[in-house]
């Protein structure tokens, strides 16, 4: 619902749509840039969350804003998690566009209710009465050492939710891009970071910068199969397409980008050039989000494949700590290799 | 304590509509036109009908699933009420909901809720909005019981306290959460002592005497209106009904059943005091309540009228486009 009272201003368009100049930034920073763009463009946009102010979060996303926007909308709270997502619940339904920050995946349990039963099915349940424009900020994945309870991903267990949307950048750009439209989106949005992409660089336009949701993103061309992967794994994935194409194989890189909605028809366009499809993820194999790919391609393009489709994921198991037991269980580029060569051999 | 004539009819029609309303669709529900759950209210009127006569149409309220009440205080449309109960594209939900979701968004009310405590931080929330966008609105959330030992409850009102929101936490106390009842729930006689861990008023009030609901609410909405911040409301009431229709109440005797139906009932006592105070006749009370009843009659009869829900759009609805 609107608010009744007419303080807000409508947001600006764009300064000059899209930009063609690019500059080279981490990851963290080209969220910073999108978030601090949003917020001068629309004062209803605020962000909630701990240790978002002067630390200026946990992996330095909101690094600044606190000077640029002050403490009201850059609103810091006590460690509340399904108090902080509920908040965001009932300002986007009342006029706000909040984007919550989560330190962890692991902790959206602690908020569980909130993001399922509240924010992903209040305009269902009310028949289309309300809208609930709110992102939920989080980062997740293995390989830093932090153990069981800081380091799933968990994106299978939103993918699940009706009502909820659901991105995954891989690179700076897309970050930059997907977070502005998320942002945009009248809709509960799922944003997964990964922890160990924050200082990875790339070029990333200047100004505003859109990445529509439901777009997957061909980051590399090939004939031979495709490998279908998000997050950090589309890094592995690039770097295991190299290693093949040394070895006279030509694999094609689909970056899923946004998993709900997700973009059928590119994967189903890279499977009937390849016959043969790789999905992998870092998140463990069962129930994982690859197995809704893989069946996705066998029910619609059957008839093109020439061999099974088949996963690549992490092992069924927590994460471990000793940095060697920590990768061995999600998959790492030699894996990939290993998994494209038996499928196309 | 003293409330003028047209407050105390006003007050005594909400209250006669609520319980008119929880009759009527125990009815139906047992005529087997209502599908799933319904929670009554009976018994609790006095609490929703005190609180929201100080509300505007644009603040928000947050209800539960005993929520019809909290509905109609806010003003809402008892066809479209009932149609939403019977199923049909006519109500507010369009069918999605239910008794357990009615919202009605034009009215400022975000929503019964299904789950327990599930509608506290919401209100928070909205009242968020409306210190952020400097407006005089206030959020009121209802709940019972059962949520004040939820954590919602407990991070919600910290967050409230600590940014002074504008919000209102009613407690109504009918009891019983479910069938534990109050005493085997808390450590505490006075939930309202609670809000001093928060730094916030905690106010008491008999839940019966909508006089008294009506009174403690106007002073928790003079203090979120200055920007004075938060107030924890507790209204101590009475369930008349099980849970749910069809309960069979294994956890109360008959005798607690019947003496605490007659010895707690706001509108019965309502009546009492208008006609002692000389505010109105006892047939001014009989027009509201024939009123009343053909308000009922007709809304009923329009939301029977409704075509039922049609499942082809039910996709559509998931996302806002």
């Amino acid at each position: 619902m609107p608010p009744k009272t007419a303080t807000t201003t409508e947001p600006r368009p764009g300064a000059g749509g899209q930009s063609s100049s690019t500059r080279e930034m981490f990851y963290n920073e080209a969220l910073n840039e999108a978030l601090r763009l949003e917020m001068e463009r629309d004062e209803r946009v605020i962000v909630i969350g701990e240790d978002i102010a002067e630390h200026g979060g946990a992996f330095q996303v909101t690094a600044g804003l606190l000077d640029r926007f002050g403490p009201t909308r850059i609103r810091q709270t006590p460690i509340s998690e399904i108090g902080i997502v509920g908040a965001a619940v009932g300002a986007a339904l009342t006029g706000l566009r909040p984007i919550v920050e989560l330190m962890y995946v692991d902790f959206s349990g602690l908020a569980m209710d909130q993001i399922v039963n509240q924010a992903a099915q209040n305009r269902f349940m009310f028949g289309g009465q309300a809208r609930v424009p709110m992102v939920l900020r989080t980062q997740g994945g293995s390989g830093r050492g932090n153990a069981a309870q800081h380091s799933k991903s968990l994106e299978a267990w939103f993918a699940h939710v009706a009502g909820l949307k659901l991105v995954m950048p891989a690179t700076p750009a897309d970050a930059k891009g997907l977070l502005t439209a998320a942002i945009r989106d009248d809709n509960p949005v799922i944003f997964l970071e990964h922890k160990l992409l924050y200082r990875t660089k790339g070029a990333v336009p200047e100004g505003e910068h859109v990445v529509p949701l439901g777009q997957a993103d061909i980051k590399r061309e090939g004939t031979d199969l495709t490998i279908v992967t998000w997050s950090r794994e589309v890094l592995f994935a690039l770097e295991a397409a190299a290693t093949l194409a040394d070895q006279g194989i030509a694999a094609e890189v689909v970056d899923v980008r946004t998993l709900v909605p997700l973009d059928k028809a590119r994967i189903l366009a890279s499977v009937r050039k390849t016959h043969r499809v790789l999905v992998v993820h870092e998140a463990i194999k069962r129930g994982g989000y690859g197995a809704e790919i893989a069946a996705m391609i066998a029910e619609e393009a059957f008839d093109e494949l020439d061999a099974p489709p088949k996963r690549l994921a992490g092992l069924d198991t927590p994460i471990p700590y000793a940095q060697h037991l920590e990768k061995s269980v999600v998959p790492q580029a030699g894996d990939i290799v290993a998994a494209a060569k038996e499928l196309v051999g | 304590m003293t409330i003028d004539r047209a407050t105390a009819l006003e007050l005594y029609r909400v209250m006669r509509t609520i319980r008119s309303f929880e009759e009527r669709s125990t009815q139906l529900f047992g005529e087997n036109k209502i599908w799933g759950t319904i929670h009554s209210y009976a018994g609790e009127e006095a609490i929703a009908a005190g609180v929201c006569a100080h509300l505007r149409d644009d603040d928000w309220i947050t209800s539960t699933h005993r929520g019809h009440g909290h509905c109609i205080a806010k003003g809402a449309d008892l066809g479209k009420m009932f149609a939403e109960l019977l199923g049909r594209e006519t109500g507010y939900c369009r069918g999605r909901g239910g008794s357990m979701h009615i919202a009605d968004t034009s009215k400022g009310n975000l929503g019964a809720n299904g789950i327990v405590g599930g509608g506290i931080p919401i209100a928070t929330g909205a009242a968020l909005t409306a210190q952020q966008l400097g407006t005089d609105q206030l959020a009121v959330s209802f709940f019972g019981d059962g949520a004040a030992n939820q954590g919602t409850f407990h991070e919600s009102l910290n967050l409230a306290a600590i940014w002074k929101l504008p919000v209102i936490y009613v407690c109504e106390n009918n009891q019983y959460a479910e069938s534990l009842p109050v005493k085997r729930a808390f450590a505490v006689e006075d939930i309202a002592v609670r809000a001093s861990g928060y730094g916030m008023p905690g106010l008491r009030v008999d839940g019966r005497d909508v006089r008294k609901v009506h009174e403690a609410a106007g002073e928790a909405v003079g203090r979120a209106r200055s920007g004075k911040g938060p107030t924890l409301l507790v209204a101590d009431s009475y369930r008349h009904e099980g849970h749910y229709y069809g309960d069979p109440r294994k956890y109360q005797s008959k005798d607690e059943i019947e003496g605490w139906r007659k010895r707690f009932d706001p509108i019965a006592d309502a009546r009492a005091w208008i006609v002692a105070d000389r505010l109105a006749g006892e047939a001014d009370l009989e027009a509201i309540d024939r009123g009343v009843a053909q308000e009922i009659d007709r809304a009923v009869a329009w939301a029977e009228q409704g075509p039922p829900a049609s499942p082809i759009k039910l996709p559509e609805d998931v996302y806002a486009t």
